[in-house]
């Protein structure tokens, strides 16, 4: 294929140069070529949110936005939240919560409630619900992933203070 | 029973679950993140058309497309397999191929597969096979399928009927005879799937020198009957190795769905290579063969007038869609708790499984009980209705009452154990229902349309394989439907459990079997370690499905820790020089009653049995610690040759009530939830924060059947659900806060009285939501008889009552 693009991205830290096609999706690029497979692909059209990172600061879905477009872009995915074998606090309190169920959503979800809380550090249940409505879970019916976060807010509060 | 629970240590604990670390990570292990050495991709071309023949198909562009190992086709796969495993009625009558041969029965059926070195150029070549189709007219309403001169979607069948029966328990006509008021409706239950977020998929590899097929898939529950996917592979039972990866979400829908490891299976051998399939979402909306009930109901309730019900009559079609995989067991399963929790004395049950050119059905959360549990709680509203009997109080006077278990329903089938009126009254207080309905006072004089719905009904748990089989005349025997587990105290006196299903598909296997094991040994769960084996060197495993996995394999764990305590008690009694009977286990040792300093570690027990098997007793036959254990199911009869009885075949029953709280803008036909509560008796629980997960979890889904989700097929076969844009998945907006409690009556015939509840949210939450609706719709005369209730539905809904009121 003659449709191949030279593209530096940083990932999680960490640089990174590849040579993609103009048509692989960032998810694909993230799973199958650097081999971060905590991105997962639920729906492939943009709808469940499970595929999300977080690309220069904001949330995207990976798997509507090409490699190409990623280039000189620094990313952060699941693989990023936790720093040298220590869950983060947003991680530690899904655990607690038991946010968790099957895992499929998990990495989207924590990286949705990642951006959230950086902007309101204390936000009430509703908005919490609103802030995730774009990512869908078919496991936990939502309510202790709530708490979660509820509960991580808390702790990142305490932490920064 | 005023008996009084014994002390438990970790069963009944919120401990943090072990699986957790890794999901939380994002490293669990799915099967789509498998890299295997050479591995290829493949891909599958779908039917465009929902009935044609397949006239031909070129696929040389295709194959000539650089990257391409292989494109199959339908003739093709006559070559290379036997047709896919069928439990349906007469499976040569509509036999059911890997891929498409002589024709396409529904949009989405596959018609060829590709094999290429990534999924990207597999997808290029199927774009490139070209299909001659002649189209053939389609039936997609049942109804219409059942007539004379329709369409038909298996010509051998003759008939689109797959089967009818119609079953009779009980005295029917003397109960409806005798009846003051009979209450009748027709229902509606749209068809909606388990959709998990995960889609199905299988990684195979082939060794040509050994003739071993080894596959890694998210599906296939059973182990005992995967020589059924061996002969489909063409390959000997003793040549398949299935090694289960854990699933992101199934909810049923992956406990079989043994096409796609069979694809991969049949792709890996004919191209050499490792083949990686994994459905695409559009795959697993269309053809995932795993859609839910799709039945059409007519109802009679019999009922005396101080509230007395005595008997039901039900009819239903039931729309399989192209295929019937596992005949009519989802009906199997509605007559386990066909009455409900009620003192119901009589059942008729005429059956009509229809196929159309849809999906084919499977399993789904419930398995059609969830369907029943439905129209039973409606019909009763609908009594209540008639009679001006209050729904709580007619629900309270027909209660199988606490000393009447076990108890025998009219299918045959026995209730184990329950306190229905304690699991009432619990759910009552904790909605505060007399406050509620003082409330919904005030708002209807607000001019506000709030509704209560209170339900009750039953979560029956371990099925027995009958219920697939008693339909046929034929007798087959009852199959256990084992489940089994090895567990290993190594020489370090650590403990390993090795399970052998398809276990983790987003419920805690690990962690509930972690907590069984901690009690057994009275070690701390953390140290417990849960592998999953392979199927080649496994032993027989049902796994999850039908609420029995946690009752099962306790009861394997039991089996398995006493064979290998007898033996650590045997040394330690000899090195202790105590009689076995004084000794007990501990705190991670073996010690002696009254004495506790007198005591030797698992590690000091290991070792020796390990290492120094010859200065042990004779008794001690080998060395080791290591004990499999496969536990069969505890309670189940044969159905009575005339199938007037069907016999025990779901006994475990666990209870739940639910009372949903709901505003209903009567201009926009929207709703929103003020409350949501849910009581459940799953007798003894393992870990309460587990099961609450579950209970919340089914009560989403149970919502997204209710009111979102539908699969919609056009006249013309054409699935319009196709995307999640269209088949609307509740999100955290539309799923209300769960206020959840527990009563726990334990079941007297289980392993430390647990009882099943994976799939309890889903079987209740239809019918609260729906009798919430149609009494905040009470001033217009509503009746809420068809799910899903869309917006439009509501406004619908409320013409027809405006028109007939004006018209009255």
């Amino acid at each position: 294929m003659a449709d191949r693009h030279a593209i530096n991205v940083t990932v999680n830290g960490v640089r990174y140069e590849a040579t993609v096609e103009s048509r692989l999706l960032l998810a694909d690029f993230l799973r199958d070529q650097l081999g971060l497979v905590g991105t997962h692909l639920g729906c492939e059209h943009g709808v469940c949110g499970a595929c999300t990172v977080i690309l220069d600061g904001r949330t995207v879905r990976s798997c509507l936005v090409f490699a190409v477009q990623a280039d000189g872009a620094d990313i952060m995915t699941v693989e990023g939240l936790s720093r040298d074998g220590q869950l983060h606090p947003l991680q530690e309190a899904f655990r607690d919560k038991q946010g968790v169920q099957c895992g499929f959503c998990t990495p989207g979800m924590l990286l949705c409630a990642y951006e959230f809380l950086q902007e309101h550090p204390q936000p009430s249940e509703e908005a919490i619900r609103e802030a995730i409505a774009g990512n869908l879970c078919r496991c936990t019916g939502y309510q202790f992933i709530v708490e979660a976060i509820q509960e991580a807010a808390a702790r990142m509060a305490v932490a920064s203070r | 029973m005023a008996t009084m629970a014994p002390a438990r240590k970790w069963i009944g604990q919120n401990i943090p679950r072990l699986e957790d670390p890794r999901l939380l990570v994002g490293r669990p292990g799915y099967v789509t993140d498998l890299v295997l050495p050479g591995m290829v991709h493949a891909a599958i071309l779908r039917s465009p058309v929902a009935h044609a023949r397949i006239v031909a198909i070129d696929a040389s562009k295709a194959r000539s497309l650089p990257g391409v190992l292989a494109v199959v086709t339908g003739q093709e796969v006559k070559e290379l397999t036997n047709p896919m495993p069928d439990f349906g009625p007469d499976p040569s009558k509509h036999t059911w191929w890997l891929l498409a041969t002589d024709k396409v029965r529904y949009a989405g059926e596959p018609v060829a597969a590709v094999v290429a070195t990534d999924r990207y150029v597999a997808e290029d070549a199927c774009a490139l096979i070209d299909v001659t189709y002649e189209p053939l007219p389609v039936v997609v309403d049942p109804e219409e399928a059942m007539k004379p001169g329709s369409p038909l979607v298996h010509e051998a069948l003759g008939s689109n009927v797959a089967y009818s029966r119609t079953f009779v328990f009980g005295d029917v006509e003397r109960d409806f005879a005798e009846a003051d008021v009979v209450v009748r409706d027709h229902l509606r239950w749209n068809r909606s799937g388990a959709q998990p977020l995960e889609t199905v998929g299988a990684v195979a590899r082939y060794d040509p020198a050994t003739g071993m097929m080894t596959i890694y898939c998210n599906s296939v529950t059973f182990t005992f009957l995967l020589f059924l996917v061996a002969n489909t592979l063409r390959i000997p039972s003793n040549k398949l190795d299935v090694i289960p990866c854990p699933a992101g979400g199934s909810f049923g829908s992956k406990f079989w769905a043994v096409r796609v490891p069979i694809l991969a299976g049949m792709l890996a051998k004919l191209v050499g290579r490792p083949v990686k399939f994994v459905e695409d979402r559009l795959d697993n909306l269309a053809t995932s063969d795993h859609h839910g009930s799709d039945r059409i109901y007519d109802v009679e309730l019999a009922a005396m007038r101080d509230g007395t019900l005595r008997s039901l009559r039900i009819k239903v079609i039931d729309d399989y869609g192209a295929y019937i995989q596992f005949g009519v067991g989802t009906h199997g399963n509605s007559l386990a708790q066909v009455v409900g929790p009620y003192k119901i004395q009589s059942v008729q049950y005429e059956l009509y499984a229809v196929l159309t050119n849809k999906c084919q059905q499977g399993a789904y959360r419930g398995f059609g009980s969830e369907v029943t549990n439905w129209v039973v709680e409606r019909m009763v509203d609908l009594a209540a209705r008639e009679l001006g009997i209050d729904p709580v109080e007619i629900r309270r006077k027909n209660f199988i009452q606490p000393h009447e278990f076990p108890y025998f329903i009219p299918t045959g089938n026995m209730y184990d154990s329950g306190n229905y009126p304690g699991v009432l009254e619990k759910a009552l207080q904790l909605a505060d229902y007399q406050g509620l309905r003082e409330m919904q006072r005030r708002a209807r004089e607000d001019g506000r349309y709030v509704g209560i719905g209170v339900i009750s009904a039953q979560e029956r748990s371990v099925f027995s394989a009958t219920e697939f089989w008693f339909w046929f005349d034929q007798p087959t025997g009852i199959t256990s439907s084992p489940e089994s587990v090895t567990l290993k105290m190594d020489a370090m006196g650590n403990i390993t459990a090795t399970l052998y299903s398809q276990a983790f598909w987003g419920q805690s296997p690990e962690t509930m079997v972690a907590q069984v094991v901690a009690e057994e040994f009275d070690i701390d769960p953390s140290q417990v370690s849960v592998i999953y084996g392979g199927s080649a060197s496994g032993l027989p495993a049902t796994g999850p499905g039908g609420s029995r996995f946690t009752i099962m394999v306790a009861g394997a764990i039991q089996g398995a820790a006493r064979r290998i305590k007898d033996k650590m008690l045997k040394i330690a009694s000899q090195r202790l020089e105590v009689a076995p009977e004084d000794l007990e286990f501990a705190e991670g040792a073996i010690r002696v009653r009254g004495t506790p300093e007198k005591r030797m570690t698992f590690q000091e027990v290991a070792t020796l049995a390990y290492l120094f098997k010859l200065d042990l007793p004779p008794e001690i036959e080998e060395s080791g610690l290591e004990a499999n254990y496969t536990f069969d199911h505890p309670y189940t009869t044969m159905p009575s040759p005339d199938r007037k009885n069907l016999g025990v075949f779901y006994p475990f029953v666990g209870h739940a009530c639910h009372i949903a709280v709901i505003e209903v803008d009567v201009e926009t036909g929207q709703h929103r939830f003020l409350k949501y509560v849910a009581v459940h008796d799953a007798g003894t629980v393992v870990n309460p924060r587990s099961l609450n997960g579950q209970i919340i979890g089914g009560v989403a889904q149970g919502l997204g059947t209710t009111m979102y989700e539908q699969f919609v097929y056009n006249s013309e076969g054409q699935l319009l659900t196709g995307s999640y844009m269209d088949y609307l998945i509740p999100t955290a907006m539309e799923v209300p806060r769960v206020e959840i409690g527990h009563q726990e009556t334990p079941s007297p015939f289980t392993p430390y009285g647990i009882k099943g509840a994976g799939e309890g949210g889903r079987m209740m939450t239809p019918a609260a939501v729906c009798a919430a609706i149609e009494d905040a719709l009470a001033p217009f005369g509503v009746r809420v008889n068809e799910v899903p209730v869309t917006p439009e539905k509501i406004l619908h809904w409320i013409d027809e009552a405006r028109a007939r009121q004006v018209a009255s």
